[in-house]
């Protein structure tokens, strides 16, 4: 199963060749993606298992109607008779369709990921090894009644190639390679259950092996089962008003939350509004509205190596570049894909993305990040009075339109009279996004910048799950609405 | 799709894991899965389409055993056979090698004693252009967005012992709302095995009727205790979330992690009008799982308020020692079923009297899983009534409280009648989860934001 389909000159040929040249915008993008996962639960190897997926789905666009088929049936036949299939759907919804506007690139190029010791340089046998040395030191205690380790590698190529009435053509191939590596450990005590992991899901990233040194995989197991034992004595975060300090892998869910999905432009334009939901942003704001404080600067950059969702092209074969989405806390740019910057005569990104082959684009964050600020970690602390440093997201809540929110962490810190003086659990804080980036106060340097990802977001009708990226410093809010829990 | 072609797809089935049987080496055994859809779909957005096409696949996942020992992996079916049988035969040497690197697993567990079994339901279902000349009709020039999806759906599981279920059904599913303007809207769902046109007229009416009443001026509440009837629908989003975070799964038990912890540890309960199953008989889910193991008819869960069930997958089963009950590996419930109570539907309103009428709920998690603590917002319609009449819209507000007191001290009532929902979702695939819920009226609930 190792020969790489997006290698075959015979497939790329057959797909140039079905796609009609008599409408007026048709592509066909293949996908193929292979993953390996593998897992350590309580010290015993879970199933290793091997997914292989290859699909492509062909698009049209023609006369007023559009058209998608996906299918798995590589063959002429089968492609031709998806390009049927597709032709047929854009017949049916000719005068029927939101829009008409068809992708306008017909690019070539190709991207792919930084790799800097190939996966298959660990062999099998060795990364079960690690998986189990992690898993032992994990299980250091019988109050710690659940834990794991695991390693996801998944590889994915992508061939665009376009085609058009005009005799306009493209070809877009990316290659990706992904890494997911997680810990976690699970304490109980009577009715006093603690879990710790490595960051969430977000230490994740592009490129080989070395992605498991990026985030210190292999050190992190020991204080993930420390703190997850110190969070059964902790007491519960405080709960009323103060500072709140979030660390990078709670700043991702705050990012991802109430500045990715409220800039949207889909969800603007009303296509979320049955699932997903609406926005509280409204197109006036671009490039008036006072998002956050003077200190936060917002980027959309597909370009930063190793991220989870960096790429060169989108999907609809924009080429992607790096943009400012929020600048010295004013909005300035949505994040939507070519046919939605048509529809909304508004600046976007190229970020209109599939989950696979068998879904069509919509608007998606690719890696989202704050940019850093000037202070220290240890200066932000240093100027607290009273406040809670939180870590590690595990809990989001947030209503339809993107604005009342409630986010929990996994680990907490009090702070008074600017130093840490112990750990509490159940943290928790709610506010506004429309208010709560203006209570930004803070911002660290780049010594805490740190590049993750979060690997399930989901969206879309059809449901679609992608990776997006974003990266962070530490960040100080003020005069945030803390709670804790109750158990 | 033809009736021929949907016949093939078992077919298809049967004999590709009856081509990979007889290739097996020595003792090995063969579990087969295969989970496919041909779906029609169709994105609305203002009464118009943003997005339609048609995805078919299929994808075959097997789990290759020796003795104690095994590995597993999954193939997109390409539906040639000379294609899938090469990619299938690839799969096993690469399975076959990798089993060399892997320990006995001690949990591993599937069906040694063959049933075999077949369900299939076919319905009406019309074809694309109808579907949509049908939907836009009905919107009616009112801001329609939404999603219809339709078509077959299959399940099947083979093993080379000569075990054959198979599952497969046609459904709709026409998941919309109306929007009347901002984030005021009416949710709606049509779904089924049969399009009629009647029932559909019938639920827009009653959307349209939903949105006359939202026309009102919306008000805003403050933070505040307050008397509530949960819709169906909005207990979908409460239940559902206990379910996915292990309330009614074993291994969640054992390692307690089960948000109803407390009813482990103290002795908790919920409320004794509250009785919970998995109800597989009366789902649209297959009653097989991926080891080969049969699902019995109902699993009682929560009976009278107190734990009387878990949903056991094999390899729970092997780990904590106990038999399974053919729950899949994530041991949450399918099928759902809520038993009704005595509040009579019809009277809803009237029970209420004043509070909050809350259609759905919405983005739930917890504010603290031990406590059963729980997070949540209002979503579509929700309006706050007085002396059982509508007085106007509610904008969204957040809940926070604990499943002890909205299903445990502060239930007042179950309605007689419980609601089929049928799961819209489509990750990966179309969702074949459903649920039978009723209506609940709670005396308090907490809302913070």
């Amino acid at each position: 199963m190792t020969d790489l389909l997006i290698e075959s000159t015979v497939l790329e040929d057959r797909l140039r060749s079905v796609l009609p040249a008599d409408v007026d915008y048709a592509s066909a993008r293949l996908v193929d993606e292979r993953t390996e996962h593998l897992s350590v639960r309580r010290n015993e190897l879970e199933p290793v298992f091997n997914e292989f997926d290859t699909g492509v789905m062909i698009s049209i666009w023609n006369r007023g109607g559009l058209g998608y088929a996906a299918t798995t049936d590589l063959s002429r036949t089968g492609l031709t008779a998806a390009v049927e299939q597709a032709r047929s759907w854009a017949g049916i919804t000719a005068g029927a369709m939101v829009t008409t506007a068809a992708p306008p690139s017909h690019a070539s190029g190709a991207y792919a990921s930084p790799v800097e010791v190939t996966w298959d340089a660990m062999p099998l046998h060795d990364r079960l090894e690690l998986l189990h040395q992690q898993s032992r030191l994990l299980g250091i205690d019988d109050r710690i009644v659940d834990w794991g380790a695991s390693l996801v590698r998944r590889e994915v190529d992508q061939l665009l190639i376009t085609a058009s009435r005009g005799g306009d053509g493209g070809r877009i191939e990316q290659r990706f390679r992904f890494v997911y590596p997680s810990l976690r450990a699970t304490a109980n005590e009577a009715t006093n259950t603690q879990t710790r992991t490595f960051g969430g899901h977000a230490y994740c990233g592009q490129g080989g092996a070395e992605v498991l040194g990026r985030f210190g995989f292999g050190d992190a197991a020991s204080q993930i089962a420390e703190q997850a034992l110190e969070l059964l004595t902790a007491p519960n975060c405080p709960t009323g008003v103060m500072d709140a300090l979030l660390a990078p892998d709670q700043m991702i869910l705050q990012i991802h939350e109430s500045i990715g999905h409220p800039l949207e432009l889909d969800r603007i334009l009303g296509d979320e509004r049955n699932y997903a939901g609406t926005s509280f942003v409204k197109p006036e704001m671009f490039g008036s509205y006072q998002y956050g404080s003077e200190l936060l600067n917002v980027t959309f950059d597909p370009t930063v190596p190793g991220q989870l969702a960096s790429y060169g092209f989108d999907d609809d074969g924009t080429p992607a570049e790096r943009q400012h989405l929020i600048e010295n806390g004013i909005l300035v740019r949505g994040l939507g894909g070519a046919v939605s910057q048509e529809r909304s005569g508004l600046p976007g990104v190229a970020n209109s993305r599939a989950q696979n082959w068998n879904r069509p684009p919509i608007d998606r964050m690719a890696n989202l990040n704050v940019e850093p600020g000037e202070s220290t970690v240890d200066e932000l602390i240093s100027s607290i009075e009273h406040g809670v440093y939180l870590h590690t997201n595990n809990s989001w809540s947030i209503d339809d339109s993107r604005n009342k929110f409630q986010f929990g962490c996994e680990y907490g810190q009090l702070i008074e009279n600017g130093e840490i003086v112990r750990a509490v659990r159940n943290p928790g804080y709610r506010g506004i996004s429309s208010t709560f980036w203006r209570s930004l106060s803070g911002v660290a340097n780049r010594d805490s910048f740190t590049v993750m990802g979060t690997p399930n977001c989901g969206k879309g009708e059809l449901n679609q799950e992608i990776g997006t990226g974003h990266a962070s410093p530490a960040c100080k809010f003020s005069d945030i609405e803390v709670f804790g829990g109750e158990s | 799709m033809s009736q021929d072609a949907r016949v093939d797809d078992q077919i298809y089935f049967d004999e590709l894991v009856t081509t990979a049987t007889a290739s097996l080496v020595g003792d090995e055994v063969l579990l087969a899965n295969v989970a496919g859809e041909r779906t029609d779909f169709i994105r609305l957005n203002n009464g118009d389409v943003r997005q339609a096409g048609t995805i078919d696949q299929r994808t075959l996942t097997v789990d290759l055993i020796e003795g104690r020992r095994h590995v597993g992996g999954s193939i997109r079916l390409a539906g040639v056979r000379a294609i899938d049988d090469a990619r299938l035969t690839s799969l096993l040497v690469q399975l076959r090698d990798q089993r060399r690197l892997v320990a006995d697993d001690p949990f591993l567990l599937y069906n040694t004693e063959p049933t075999s079994t077949e369900r299939i339901e076919r319905g009406t279902i019309p074809e694309p252009a109808a579907a949509l000349a049908d939907i836009r009709s009905a919107s009616g020039g009112r801001d329609l967005v939404g999603i219809y999806a339709s078509g077959d759906t299959f399940r099947g599981f083979a093993n080379s012992l000569g075990q054959r279920n198979w599952f497969e059904s046609s459904t709709f599913n026409l998941d919309w709302c109306f929007y009347l303007r901002a984030d005021k809207a009416a949710k709606n769902l049509y779904a089924g095995f049969d399009w009629n046109d009647g029932a559909f007229a019938a639920k827009v009416e009653w959307s349209a009727q939903q949105l006359a009443a939202l026309a009102r001026e919306p008000i805003s509440l403050s933070p505040g205790d307050y008397r509530t009837y949960l819709a169906p629908r909005a207990m979908q989003e409460l239940v559902q979330l206990l379910s996915w975070y292990g309330a009614f799964g074993l291994r969640a038990h054992e390692t307690r992690q089960t948000p109803l912890l407390k009813m482990l540890v103290d002795d908790t309960r919920l409320s004794p009008m509250l009785s919970i199953s998995e109800d597989t008989a009366n789902g649209v889910a297959a009653n097989f799982q991926s080891a080969g193991f049969l699902r019995p008819d109902t699993v009682a869960l929560i009976v009278d308020g107190a734990y009387a069930n878990t949903l056991v997958s094999p390899r729970s089963a092997q780990e904590y020692g106990v038999p399974t009950n053919g729950a899949a590996n994530g041991e949450y419930p399918l099928s759902m079923s809520i038993a009704p109570g005595a509040l009579p539907t019809d009277g809803v309103n009237e029970a209420l009297g004043s509070g909050l009428f809350v259609g759905n709920l919405w983005y739930t998690n917890f504010s603290d899983q031990a406590a059963c603590r729980t997070t949540g917002m209002t979503r579509f319609a929700t309006f706050w009534m007085d002396e059982g009449e509508i007085v106007a819209p509610v904008n969204v507000l957040r809940f926070d409280d604990t499943a002890y007191h909205l299903l445990g001290d502060r239930l007042e009532g179950l309605t007689d009648t419980a609601e089929v929902l049928l799961d819209a979702a489509s990750y990966g695939e179309r969702s074949t989860i459903s649920a039978r819920l009723p209506g609940a009226l709670v005396g308090a609930m907490r809302f913070v934001l």
